[in-house]
């Protein structure tokens, strides 16, 4: 397999190229740093925190990490 | 007896001493809501959940840390059921609590609550296992629907969010207290204090605010009046007001007048 191939996501609902085999957990630490307060959305279903870095990201994705911000 | 030292606020298995939630919405600033929190007392506030902003700098989330507040997710923004369920899902997981309030709006316009997903969106939540308290209309009808489904509060609005109009129908209000068996918190278009005075009067168990505090001339102070504002409604509808009379009724005695004070003799 060619591990140069990418895969295209939608991140954050933004167009997004990334390198094949991308986990979760990568994907999300150039979004965030957080340590808590995070939540991933997986093409609409939430992958627990412990489940990031045993996921592949693939080609077509839907990837929403969310926190809490002033609301309500 | 002082309400604050002997009269919880209890809903599901918590209870707070104050019965005033505030929101966190439209704070100045991120270290004026740390001291608007503080000023009121009160010791649960809701969050909204978004995507994450690279840009932004702090979190609330640290905010509400140092405060020592309880947070409680909401589902703002959500149109339909679908968008709530995933909105408390996500909640849960990046906060670590099953207490939602679940918010699912009709139109940008009036931000009032879509009934029918309303209802849809907290029975599949109840029975996932969260704690739901529904913002919801003035409707006695859907209050009780959402609470046939299994929530544990409801949440009527007296104006729409943000309008600071006030309660704009008390007896709707007094209906869904009168027959609910679950704690009602009087939830958006709170103006003023006097509106969050008269919520408690009626008979609400709390009251939410959040423009009403966060965007006045001086959030400080009326997050102070605020909670002294619920204390007073709490109060005064526990003491139990006097019944209005159509004419005056003297508080000084007739008896041992002076016979001729005015001249008669």
């Amino acid at each position: 397999m060619n591990r140069d191939s990418r895969v295209q996501l939608t991140v954050n609902g933004r167009p997004r190229q990334a390198a094949d085999h991308t986990t979760l957990a990568e994907l999300v630490s150039t979004i965030s740093d957080r340590p808590t307060g995070i939540a991933v959305a997986l093409n609409n279903e939430v992958v627990p925190r412990g489940g990031w870095s045993e996921i592949s990201v693939q080609d077509g994705d839907r990837i929403d990490v969310v926190t809490a911000v002033q609301g309500g | 007896m002082r309400p604050e030292a002997a009269d919880p606020l209890v809903i599901g298995d918590r209870s707070w001493q104050s019965r005033l939630i505030v929101g966190t919405g439209g704070a100045p600033s991120l270290e004026g809501l740390g001291r608007i929190l503080a000023e009121s007392g009160t010791e649960l506030t809701t969050v909204a959940m978004r995507r994450v902003d690279a840009a932004a700098s702090g979190s609330v989330l640290d905010v509400l840390r140092a405060s020592g507040v309880q947070v409680l997710p909401n589902t703002a923004g959500c149109r339909t059921a679908a968008e709530a369920v995933l909105t408390a899902k996500l909640a849960r997981e990046a906060l670590q609590t099953n207490w939602v309030k679940v918010e699912v709006v009709a139109d940008e316009r009036t931000l009032l609550p879509d009934g029918l997903e309303l209802v849809q969106a907290c029975e599949r939540l109840v029975t996932d296992g969260f704690v739901v308290l529904p913002y919801t209309n003035d409707d006695p009808v859907l209050a009780r629907r959402l609470e046939q489904v299994g929530c544990a509060a409801v949440m009527p609005g007296g104006s729409p969010i943000g309008s600071g109009l006030g309660i704009g129908n008390p007896h709707n209000i007094a209906l869904i207290v009168e027959q609910a068996g679950v704690p009602v918190i009087l939830d958006a278009g709170i103006g003023t204090a006097g509106d969050a005075v008269r919520a408690m009067e009626l008979g609400c168990d709390a009251v939410l605010v959040a423009s009403a505090v966060t965007r006045a001339a001086d959030p400080i102070r009326m997050a102070r009046a605020m909670k002294l504002a619920v204390l007073a409604g709490r109060d005064a509808y526990l003491a139990g007001r006097i019944s209005r009379r159509y004419w005056a009724e003297a508080s000084s005695p007739y008896e041992g007048m002076l016979d001729g004070m005015l001249g008669q003799s």
